[in-house]
């Protein structure tokens, strides 16, 4: 036995830096340190490295550079994206449309506007987590200023009928806001095509560094700033520029929209066999989400009987990181609520298991997935009073 | 997260089982609350000679059963009853916060399956001093 290796498998709730990021910010840091707003020269080297980061950002979504706002991160974009629209346009209407099954950067900056005067509707899913276009249409009303729906979902790894959404979005007028936080190198956006007015993204879901962000703001849209202060981001976001990052977001960006493609391929071949290598090796299994409209690293399956964080320490100690929806870890004591909004009974939804795979994952790492898991899963199993009665019930296999 | 103890606890759970013609058993728990624990007791004499456990639930709730289970083993039914939530959490070198409702359902088993037993034996069930509802700090699992 040598050392235990780490096999990473939780890509969704963030990545490492690639080398090739890594190596574009470090100059930022320590050569290019001015600050864009002064007038010497050193800082046009930033304003410079801003202006690129900019461009990829922009060519990534197919939109214009002037639309493209760095921000600190997902949770900040969704923040400014939901509140700024909100008071913008409050004067027309104080309905916003979002769904059941949004990041809590979402629901919960729904759930303060709904503490001081919005109404928010939030649109059920199905079993896999989908939203129906006809169902959004239904509820938009002449008071709605805003809609908001997630490009993919983090848990489930469903993607939703983004164009579609927006299409009616647009057909009514609306403001059409998307947290495309998961989306970014998985899927091909372009927010013209897309009908996408607003679109949150964070760096470090597509390997690039934490502690930065962008929102993608369409032209002409009537929107708040969130943060006030100094005139950056013309003057829609104040703030001095995190220049190291925002050079690391646009690289990472660009690296991470360039082939998506056959990085697609080459992970989805992967999680493909992980999934199918679970589902043939233990029973009583169910697979959350969708079974193809999904993200392609994404796994998440409840193991019946058995609780999430239990599974999650024993998979750590065998050097395994992953997550789970069961309210065991969360501290909220509610199990996750993607899951309840598909419909998955909370019982069921405490044994969920989310692996997400990325660049690192190798073959190797599916092995060892599939030789931890089952005897992870029957351990917790025979101790399981839950597992003695189905036994006995109904004699499994 | 946890303490050295809890997880030898929880990868080296002591008593898992169930006893047949157990003297007692506790059930405790809620599946929709993330817990279940299931506690059995051997008692001979009026003493606790062994006790095991079926248990869903977290690391904590795991780690939580065990200790239990060794904690009242060899003690009489009057001192196993005195075992309290609290005493399990310490004798874990203690528990996360949000944790902790995980040691009061381990009292509550000892207790229903000592209460089993007495009722068995045409005995009037002890009284909780301090009944817990199966509420975790703060928030109740209310469904």
């Amino acid at each position: 036995m040598g050392e235990k290796r780490t096999v990473y498998l939780d890509h969704s709730a963030t990545t490492y830096v690639r080398k090739e990021v890594l190596d574009a910010m470090v100059p930022y840091f320590t050569d290019h340190f001015g600050n864009p707003s002064s007038i010497y020269h050193i800082a046009g080297v930033s304003r410079k490295a801003i202006d690129t980061a900019r461009a990829q950002v922009a060519k990534a979504l197919g939109a214009g550079p002037e639309e493209i706002y760095f921000t600190s991160g997902g949770s900040e974009s969704d923040n400014w994206a939901i509140k700024g629209i909100a008071s913008a346009n409050v004067k027309k209407g104080n309905h916003i449309i979002t769904t059941k099954i949004e990041h809590h950067a979402v629901l919960h900056t729904c759930q303060f506007l709904e503490k001081n005067g919005f109404a928010v509707t939030y649109l059920p899913v199905d079993k896999y987590g989908l939203v129906d276009p006809a169902e959004l249409e239904r509820a938009i009303t002449d008071k709605t200023i805003l809609i908001s729906i997630m490009y993919a979902n983090n848990e489930i790894g469903t993607i939703e009928p983004i164009a579609e959404l927006g299409a009616i979005a647009r057909k009514h007028k609306v403001p059409f806001h998307t947290d495309a936080v998961q989306a970014i190198g998985n899927v091909k956006i372009d927010v013209n095509t897309q009908n996408i007015d607003l679109l949150s993204l964070s760096a470090h879901k597509f390997y690039g560094p934490k502690g930065v962000g962008v929102l993608y703001i369409r032209k002409g849209t009537k929107i708040d700033n969130l943060i006030h202060g100094g005139g950056q981001e013309r003057r829609r976001r104040a703030g001095t520029e995190n220049i190291a990052g925002i050079v690391g977001c646009g690289k990472a960006i660009e690296l991470a929209t360039a082939d998506i493609e056959g990085h697609n391929k080459r992970i989805r071949a992967l999680r493909d066999r992980l999934l199918a290598g679970i589902q043939a090796k233990i029973p009583d299994t169910h697979l959350n989400g969708h079974p193809e409209k999904r993200l392609p690293g994404n796994i998440n399956i409840s193991f019946e009987f058995i609780e999430g964080e239990s599974m999650l320490l024993w998979l750590d100690d065998e050097g395994i990181c992953a997550s789970t929806g069961s309210a065991c870890t969360s501290g909220s004591l509610e199990p996750s609520h993607v899951l309840l909004a598909t419909g998955l009974p909370v019982e069921i939804s405490h044994g969920s298991l989310r692996l997400t795979l990325g660049n690192v994952n190798t073959d190797a790492d599916v092995d060892l997935v599939l030789d931890v898991l089952p005897k992870v899963v029957s351990r917790l199993r025979e101790m399981s009073p839950l597992y003695k009665g189905k036994k006995g019930g109904c004699n499994v296999q | 997260m946890y303490s050295d103890k809890v997880m030898d606890h929880f990868k080296n759970p002591r008593n898992v089982g169930e006893i047949e013609n157990a003297s007692g058993v506790g059930e405790v728990g809620n599946p929709v609350c993330g817990d279940i624990m299931n506690i059995y007791l051997t008692i001979e004499n009026n003493i606790i000679t062994d006790a095991k456990f079926k248990t869903f639930g977290c690391g904590a709730a795991i780690a939580s059963s065990s200790m239990a289970t060794e904690l009242v083993k060899g003690k009489t039914l009057e001192e196993a009853w005195e075992v309290s939530n609290k005493a399990v959490a310490e004798a874990l070198e203690g528990l996360p916060p949000v944790k902790m409702h995980c040691s009061v359902l381990a009292e509550e088993g000892i207790h229903k399956a000592i209460n089993d037993y007495r009722k068995k034996q045409g005995l009037e069930p002890w009284v909780e001093k301090n009944p817990h509802s199966h509420e975790h700090e703060g928030a109740t699992c209310d469904h």
